[in-house]
């Protein structure tokens, strides 16, 4: 977005952009108190932070102590699914440093929920329920492997293709600076598909992008019957990102050594290492039911609903204006 | 000069590139769900004038560049520079023919020009959109002829050469759009 004049007071949404997010929190509440998932809170503020290599935080200080702006609710949430909450949902504000643009802003609003039993496949299902639920019609829906979208957009085999091939690819795409661009290996997948498989993705529908690779699992357990790829899944409303969701990885030993992994990356990447969240890992240590849960960008949402194309225009204020 | 992280990415922000300034004409922030966000930013460079796109990596930073416009009234040309004075401190500036380009052919003393100067350097001349000049130079055309169609080449003052309906004659003011090279009308004193 362009510079916001120091002056300029006033809102970026009109009033029925503001109404209309209203309707979507109330839709929202009805929904989950129809199917028995209870609201919870969990603190803004925190003394960890997700390792998460491509999320940096807003760090907070408190005399000699670092408080981290969450960027989601996910590992307060955990904790009390390990605690025996049952299944929960929350309507936070999330927080990431340096994501700015027309569908970005570094404060925004997530919708996360977990249901304990339910498989990935389960979550996408009720996910389905509720996009229809918000949009307010029937929708198309395809599902569609990460690979395979590679295979079909860039008759790329990822699980056999190494960084030099990724780079031809981009260059062969002819994406600007293709050749200069130093990358991981998942940075060049990233660009790809940013770059030449999500603006293709099928207009007016749903699109279920499940199975990505191993590599990007973040907190997603791996496929049991395919560990190259583990049991995370997107959800796109044409080409726009709307959700993240995983079958929860619930395994301490597991979730200890990614994080360490990603440690390693920042260090490599030269930015700041991030404390271990002790407390989540003791949770998962005293067992979390196995999950599945998702976390739905709310001001997306009220973009497809409104048909308008910035983040600026549905939130009252973004951060360019507060 | 300090440097800018991609997050301070914005229309108009001035930075270096490869050696030369240039100007962000738009800046896309793209991130996949989770990963490597980058920037994909179209760019002016400001001593060719060539539009060019780019991708950054998020999160990288490059130089600023000490870029800014003014508007200079043109005074004269020596042969190797033309001169430019900022009415406002009466600072002068000289720019090279690189830096005049195009512009050359539509500069005529006290028109005011914007100048972008580089590190106080002039390094693009840009005309006033619109200049008037006299014809110095053109056949007689048919009396009476106001159609406009076809017309007839004129030379203005500065050496231009513009279309021009037939009826208009030598030592007449005209109107001259600099940006089409079209000529607009005659303008009576």
């Amino acid at each position: 977005m362009s510079v916001v004049s120091k002056t300029n007071w006033r809102p970026g949404a009109t009033l029925p952009t503001i109404q209309a997010r209203a309707q979507l929190l109330r839709q929202i509440r009805d929904f989950f108190a129809a199917r028995d998932v209870l609201e919870v809170e969990t603190p803004l503020l925190g003394r960890a932070f997700g390792t998460d290599p491509a999320i940096q935080p807003f760090v907070v200080r408190e005399n000699s102590t670092t408080w981290y702006l969450q960027s989601s609710p996910e590992f307060h949430m955990k904790r009390l699914l390990a605690a025996g909450s049952g299944p929960i949902y929350q309507i936070s504000k999330a927080f990431r440093q340096g994501e700015a643009g027309r569908r970005h802003n570094p404060e925004f609003t997530l919708l996360e929920w977990y249901r304990p039993g339910f498989s990935a496949a389960d979550l996408m299902r009720e996910l389905t329920d509720l996009m229809q639920h918000l949009l307010g019609m029937a929708p198309v829906v395809q599902t569609c492997a990460y690979a395979e979208l590679f295979a079909q957009s860039l008759q790329l085999n990822i699980f056999a293709t190494d960084s030099a091939t990724l780079r031809d690819c981009a260059i062969a795409q002819q994406i600007p600076d293709a050749a200069d661009l130093v990358l991981e290996r998942d940075a060049w997948l990233d660009l790809l598909w940013t770059e030449c498989i999500e603006p293709q993705l099928p207009p007016a529908q749903l699109t279920f992008v499940t199975d990505y690779p191993a590599s990007q699992a973040a907190l997603a357990e791996l496929n049991a019957q395919d560990p190259r790829t583990a049991a995370r899944f997107e959800m796109y409303y044409a080409n726009l990102e709307l959700a993240n969701g995983f079958q929860e990885l619930t395994d301490a030993t597991a979730q200890t050594a990614r994080f360490n992994a990603d440690n390693v990356q920042r260090q490599h990447a030269g930015q700041p290492t991030l404390p271990l969240d002790t407390r989540f890992l003791a949770a998962l240590q005293h067992g979390l039911p196995r999950c599945a849960g998702v976390a739905v960008g709310l001001d997306r949402i009220l973009l497809a609903r409104t048909g308008l194309s910035s983040l600026d225009q549905v939130q009252t204020f973004a951060t360019e204006r507060a | 000069m300090a440097n800018y992280s991609t997050s301070e990415f914005r229309g108009g922000l001035k930075i270096m590139l490869d050696g030369d300034p240039c100007n962000i004409i738009e800046n896309e922030f793209v991130k996949p769900g989770k990963g490597q966000a980058f920037n994909r930013v179209k760019i002016r460079n400001l001593k060719t004038g060539r539009v060019l796109e780019k991708t950054f990596k998020s999160n990288e930073t490059v130089a600023a560049a000490d870029v800014v416009e003014r508007e200079l009234d043109y005074l004269y040309a020596d042969g190797d520079f033309w001169h430019f004075m900022d009415s406002n401190n009466y600072e002068q500036y000289q720019a090279d023919a690189a830096a005049v380009g195009d512009a050359v052919k539509w500069l005529r003393a006290q028109d005011r020009c914007q100048v972008t100067l580089w590190n106080e350097v002039p390094i693009l001349v840009e005309a006033p959109n619109f200049v008037v000049l006299q014809v110095t130079e053109t056949d007689p055309g048919l009396k009476g002829d106001t159609s406009g169609g076809g017309g007839k080449p004129a030379t203005l003052e500065t050496g231009a050469v513009v279309r021009v309906p037939l009826f208009v004659q030598t030592d007449e003011r005209i109107k001259v759009d600099t940006r089409t090279g079209e000529y607009v009308g005659r303008v009576k004193d």
